[in-house]
């Protein structure tokens, strides 16, 4: 997949208008009231100075009738993390779940997470609209949306920005959905209670929704339970779309699928993201999920990101050790059948993780310096690697084989 | 896993096997396992109204006439969608469903009438089950030198001594090095990999000679699952091992087996070595299947086009379409497709597809392409370089 040609910008298109609305259009949007917010100036109009450039024939389902926050920085990338370190305390220690993750996401592009389980993902993503466990707290660092810091926010003001601005996508569908309730009503009530929309025109949108995602219409008034699996995915998706959001996180969103469904799925991301302007985040552990669908890939280990660029030049010539031992572990149809590798090891415990880089136990080319020094990330051409192989200045060309002064591996291998 | 690699082993050097699975090779060894237009038809409960107004009686058709053998040492997955019948399939196999029509023959015995504990206490030594969740199927309360010894105690009469040594065999085997690190924990203290261990180490303790591995690695992690496919080809290596394989992921059949069947509401829709399967399918549904199937490679421009995903899900079982049961969803549908069902066509090296395209000695498609057209037009996907 290629990248989104132009970034693009959130742009507000007043529903039933057919025509696109520029800067000049939404002065008016000034006069609309903004209450959860504290006061500024209302700088949603310029943001929309680049007009967001129509699919041919997509209906853009009145995207954007609502104002961005009132802090918006025009200029500010979309999402900026920077220095993130999210803790969990625990009677036995404290877990550094997320130590010091920066990365940052465009208008309309797709991003995706990708490491072992624990190795800090989903709580990477669970911060950045803090829905975190009661003992996680973010120790340090900014998560600035549109230029906006979210981590100084009370848990009142941040109401604003989750659903409305960021809205997350969960991996079970039956846990995640009200068992007792219609997934039409499910899906109106973000509207209702964020927007103040009237039962009537929450309810409409609903069933706009449900067709976006390919639900019929009619199908709203069905219990979850009366959906299939990738049904009650899609209606996850049209929740997550409800408030329309810049932000779509994907927390393993087809991990319980079947292959064909999970083909549907992505392809019906990918279709959204173009004909919405959408910006995704999808975490997962799949690689296969993210060479389909993502322009960027962060490759996370141990809470730390081991190597992050564009997909296809970390996944054809990844230069992480872990990258490259992830990639190699994958079932891989396209490849030779007897060619699967294994990781040996299991990620360590986050308590008390080795020092210097957290990958050396179990790299095949550690060496003296890797259990010294934590490595500083590097950037080549676009690819930021966290690796002791690699060094500023250097041709950035990957590196596939221990070099003379590796030790190799200590971890126990299979065991943790 | 221990001994061999820091890192670099891979599923070559440890399943390699000068024995069975050269996979340009048709599994050549004796037959162990026979299924015969296998049936498992699942009435559906009708309520008092629907008795009373004469509502015909549905059934689901969970399995719908399958014939399937295997041979010892291989590998056999069973590759198919929720709802192909795969798991019922397995289940058949270790007698915890009882099929509908149909035999189940074990080395030349005809098993299918056996089901009284007294008469099944063999056979189920010899065919062991794993399942996909090794959360549920370990009991919280129970420790795992128990879980193992457990067939033990209930099947066979060992002192103390044997039976220990049997289970630290069984977790060794199982890659629980040493075992007495684990034999008295709790599966709570165990992760999700090492919990599936002890699942395997509980089905190879009676030295079975089949194992059903249903969705084994399903719920575990990437890197760990190639930890445990590898685990299970060293164990048929090192016990001689025959799996049938469930899964839904035909990139994990890709890796693990030597042959391929896939399954598609109740039927075998295709069968053969797995290189022929996976390299040239010949039913449309395999070949939806591989090509949506899950790759780390980030796919160029043409790529992305040559896949085909299909429409809709798989249909309710209860209500199977007529002629070929893939035909409502099938891209390259011809009339006859809707009236006759195709049966399952010997094409060379046991291959074997169930699609009026890969009858023997058919020319032409429906269109008037012979089928090499159609297959090239299908795979480029590109309507000006499409042969006419």
């Amino acid at each position: 997949m290629s990248g989104p040609a132009d970034p693009r910008r959130l742009v507000g298109a007043v529903e039933g208008a057919d025509r696109e609305i520029v800067a000049d259009d939404l002065e008016h949007e000034g006069t609309l009231r903004d209450e959860a917010d504290g006061a500024g100036p209302n700088d949603a109009t310029s943001i929309s100075q680049a007009a967001l450039e129509r699919e041919p024939g997509g209906p853009l389902l009145g995207r954007r009738q609502w104002p961005l926050p009132k802090q918006a920085d025009p200029n500010a990338p979309l999402l900026e993390v920077d220095g993130l370190k999210t803790y969990f305390t625990l009677e036995s220690g404290t877990v550094k779940a997320v130590d010091g993750v920066s990365f940052h996401l465009d208008y309309g592009e797709a991003l995706g997470i990708a490491g072992e389980s624990g190795c800090g993902k989903t709580t990477t993503a669970l911060s950045l609209v803090r829905i975190l466990p009661s003992n996680a707290t973010i120790r340090e660092g900014s998560i600035k949306l549109m230029g906006i810091d979210l981590v100084p926010k009370t848990e009142n003001q941040l109401r604003r920005y989750r659903w409305r601005e960021i809205s997350i996508v969960f991996q079970g569908a039956m846990n995640a959905l009200n068992p007792v309730r219609r997934v039409r009503d499910q899906i109106a009530e973000p509207l209702e209670a964020r927007l103040n929309q009237s039962p009537k025109a929450a309810r409409k949108r609903a069933g706009d929704l449900l067709e976006l995602v390919g639900i019929p219409r009619r199908r709203g008034t069905a219990y979850p339970h009366e959906l299939s699996g990738g049904m009650r995915q899609r209606a996850m998706i049209a929740m997550a779309l409800a408030c329309d959001p810049a932000i779509v996180i994907g927390d393993e969103p087809t991990t319980a699928l079947d292959v064909m469904v999970q083909a549907q799925i992505l392809q019906l991301l990918e279709d959204l993201r173009t004909k919405l302007g959408l910006s995704l985040i999808l975490i997962t552990h799949d690689l296969s999920v993210i060479a389909e669908t993502c322009d960027r890939v962060l490759i996370m280990y141990a809470g730390r990101i081991a190597e992050e660029g564009r997909v296809d030049e970390v996944f054809r010539r990844p230069r992480h050790p872990y990258t490259q031992k992830l990639l190699a572990a994958f079932p891989n149809i396209a490849a030779d059948r007897r060619s699967l590798e294994v990781i040996p090891g299991s990620p360590p415990d986050l308590r008390n993780p080795p020092p210097g880089c957290r990958f050396a136990p179990r790299c095949f080319a550690a060496m003296a310096v890797c259990s010294a020094e934590v490595p500083p990330e590097i950037s080549f051409d676009g690819v930021r690697v966290a690796c002791h192989l690699y060094h500023e200045g250097d041709s950035g060309e990957p590196v596939t084989t221990a070099p003379a002064d590796a030790i190799g591996a200590t971890a126990a291998v299979g065991l943790a | 896993m221990d001994e061999t690699n820091g890192s670099g082993a891979t599923l070559a050097t440890s399943a390699d096997p000068a024995d069975s699975t050269d996979p340009t090779e048709p599994p050549t060894g004796e037959e162990i396992l026979r299924l015969d237009g296998l049936h498992v038809h699942f009435p559906i409960r009708r309520g008092l109204y629907d008795v009373v107004t004469g509502r015909a009686q549905l059934m689901v058709r969970a399995v719908d006439g399958i014939d399937l053998t295997l041979h010892r040492g291989e590998v056999l997955a069973l590759v198919g969608e929720s709802g192909s019948g795969k798991t019922t399939t397995g289940r058949v196999v270790v007698k915890l469903t009882r099929q509908t029509g149909g035999t189940v023959t074990f080395e030349g015995k005809d098993v299918s009438g056996l089901w009284s504990a007294g008469q099944l206490r063999d056979y189920r030594r010899r065919i062991q089950i794993i399942f996909q969740d090794p959360y549920e199927t370990l009991n919280p309360k129970q420790t795992i030198h128990d879980f193992v010894a457990e067939p033990l105690v209930v099947n066979a009469k060992l002192n103390d001594d044997e039976r220990e040594k049997k289970v630290v065999a069984a977790l060794e085997s199982a890659g629980l090095r040493p075992a007495s690190d684990f034999m008295y924990r709790y599966p709570h203290e165990l992760s999700g990999g090492q919990r599936q261990r002890v699942v395997i180490a509980g089905a190879l303790v009676m030295d079975p000679e089949v194992i059903v591995a249903d969705e084994p690695v399903s719920m575990l992690d990437v890197s760990i699952r190639t930890e445990l496919l590898r685990l299970m080809l060293d164990v048929r290596k090192e016990r001689g091992l025959t799996y049938l394989f469930i899964t839904h992921d035909l990139s994990l059949a890709w890796v693990i087996a030597d042959r391929i069947a896939v399954m598609y509401l109740g039927k075998i829709m295709e069968i053969g070595l797995a290189e022929t399967v996976i390299r040239s399918p010949r039913n449309p549904y395999t070949q939806a299947l591989v090509s949506v199937s899950p790759s780390p490679e980030p796919p160029g421009a043409g790529l992305r086009a040559k896949r085909t995903i299909l429409e809709g899900e798989t249909p309710d079982a209860a209500h199977v379409p007529t002629g070929c049961r893939f035909h409502p969803r099938c891209p390259v549908a011809f009339d006859r497709c809707k009236v006759d069902e195709p049966p399952l066509f010997q094409l060379e090296d046991g291959h074997a597809a169930a699609c009026w395209l890969a009858e023997p000695g058919r020319v032409a498609t429906a269109d008037g392409r012979t089928l090499a057209e159609a297959a090239a037009a299908r795979t480029e996907h590109q309507p000006e370089e499409a042969t006419i």
